[in-house]
């Protein structure tokens, strides 16, 4: 089912993301849309994850469109200034495209071409409210669009902070987000169900959907790299240990990643999973997980 | 030398919406050039507000309020007035907004714009930066400018990159949206947050070509002669 019905008929909803290739190789974009069709709602196309150039996301959206899949196009304010932004989201609703997930974008430094100009013309919730606007038939300098778009609009927010500024910044920033237009949020990676359900107590308030982030852990290496460099993820130790321990690392990642998704059921709308390199393991996660 | 223009009054108005007392600060320096903050001027803004039932609690004219010790030895004797009051206006620069709201801990309204001198930044004297945006948000962050202190420049809010309250791209860089969560929160103002700042117009940041003068002394002339004076 399409994620926009799922969730707009109160159903728990399943995303899962894809990261087009560096290069004009689509195969392994042709292979997971086979593997993940009919087991997802929708599945996420990264836009330059962590500024490193690849393949465009609404490139791979669209395959994954002709592919009978729902995507969610990502969509950065780090490369494309308001001109380029709006004429993709147009583009995006031409190839049959419903969904867009606006995010900041990791700075330029952080990736593979670091001496690249950044742009955010337009901040998140700037162009969460120009994509609105869009819907109402208008672009942002105010011309009457011939054919307005129809996009289900989502963001980002990060349940668990490492400081007390931050943690209630997201969510005075996720309230900021829903009064310009999202109607979804995708969040990063929760490891703790504990600390996840503080931040649904004051989320739920908001009345809008939460997809709980879920990246299944490789090996003990991947999560002490993940809490050491990215934002906004937590692995407690126990899991570490269970993950260093553990004979078979696959069998064990899968099954803390299924873990993870039952618990989190009860609290939020859906799950994320963000398999990083493991897309095609998604479906056995599902299985694991009881949401098959 | 930065060079300024009074925002729209109705604009300033709108910023002291359900408060009384306004203490309202000036600058003799570049504010005084650009006759947009230097006695004259502060005194006008006193009158047009009392003629709007608000009360001044007082002003004070500082040589440059730029500069931290400056505005210390100006304001110290004044601080039960400035303290009573519910808030400060300031009429120069972005760079003296923020040094005044990094000293007082009272919210700083914004009463001028600064104007894009395409490439002149004036001397600065501490850690605030102004990018003479010619369209100032300080009236919505703290009177923390969030176009020098977020990495991005976001204007509604920080992205998700920051670890330990460390910025993304620079780990020895605070992340600027929470240093101006924790002043918006030190001054009772954390509301503000939850206004929406619309996409900004950077024409208004491009220098407007007379301001392209590689001569100070040419600024200055023409300022003359569009009085009509003489020097």
């Amino acid at each position: 089912m399409a994620l926009k019905e799922t969730l707009d008929g109160g159903k728990f909803a399943v995303t899962t993301e894809v990261g087009p290739l560096k290069g004009t190789d689509i195969s392994e974009i042709m292979e997971l849309a086979e593997i993940l069709n009919g087991k997802v709602d929708g599945v996420n196309v990264t836009d330059q994850q962590s500024a490193v150039m690849r393949l465009g996301s609404l490139a791979a959206c669209s395959i994954l469109v002709e592919k009978g899949l729902d995507p969610v196009f990502q969509m950065t304010c780090r490369d494309r200034n308001r001109i380029a932004l709006q004429s993709d989201l147009l583009s995006a609703s031409v190839l049959g495209i419903n969904n867009v997930l606006v995010i900041s974008g990791d700075y330029p430094t952080l990736g593979d071409h670091i001496d690249a100009r950044d742009v955010y013309d337009l901040d998140s919730e700037q162009l969460i409210w120009t994509i609105n606007r869009m819907n109402e038939g208008y672009d942002l300098a105010g011309n009457e669009l011939q054919g307005k778009t129809d996009l289900f609009v989502g963001a980002v927010v990060k349940p668990v902070s490492d400081t007390d500024e931050s943690f209630e910044l997201q969510l005075t920033m996720m309230e900021k987000k829903i009064s310009v237009g999202a109607r979804f949020f995708q969040t990063q990676a929760v490891y703790d169900v504990e600390v996840f359900e503080r931040f649904m107590k004051r989320a739920v308030q908001f009345k809008v959907p939460v997809l709980a982030g879920v990246i299944p852990l490789k090996s003990a290496g991947m999560a002490r790299y993940m809490n050491k460099n990215v934002s906004g993820v937590f692995v407690p130790e126990h899991m570490i240990d269970d993950m260093a321990r553990a004979k078979d690392k696959v069998a064990t990642g899968l099954e803390i990643a299924a873990q993870l998704m039952r618990d989190l059921k009860d609290l939020s709308q859906g799950v994320h999973i963000m398999a990083i390199g493991w897309e095609k393991k998604v479906p056995d996660i599902l299985r694991l997980a009881n949401l098959a | 030398m930065l060079r300024s223009e009074q925002k729209p009054f109705e604009e300033i108005l709108g910023y002291l919406e359900g408060e009384d007392k306004v203490f309202i600060v000036g600058c003799d320096g570049c504010a005084q050039a650009s006759q947009t903050g230097g006695l004259p001027q502060v005194l006008e803004m006193k009158e047009r507000l009392e003629g709007e039932g608000k009360t001044v609690s007082g002003c004070s004219v500082v040589d440059f309020l730029c500069q931290k010790a400056l505005v210390a030895s100006r304001l110290r004797p004044l601080e039960d007035t400035i303290m009573e009051s519910d808030s400060l206006l300031a009429l120069c620069c972005g760079v003296g907004v923020q040094t005044v709201a990094a000293m007082v801990k009272k919210p700083v309204h914004p009463g001028c714009n600064t104007i894009n001198l395409g490439g002149s930044r004036g001397e600065w004297q501490g850690s605030e930066r102004c990018m003479e945006c010619g369209d100032c948000l300080l009236e919505y962050t703290g009177g923390i400018c969030p176009l020098t202190v977020c990495s991005k420049g976001l204007r509604n809010g920080p992205c998700g990159g920051a670890s330990n309250g460390k910025c993304e791209v620079s780990p020895e860089k605070p992340c600027g949206w929470e240093l101006i969560y924790a002043r918006l929160k030190e001054t009772g103002r954390l509301d503000v947050l939850k206004t929406f700042i619309p996409p900004k117009d950077w024409n208004k940041m491009r220098p407007r070509p007379e301001m392209l003068s590689t001569s100070m002394w040419a600024l200055e002339q023409m300022d003359t002669l569009r009085e009509g004076g003489t020097v």
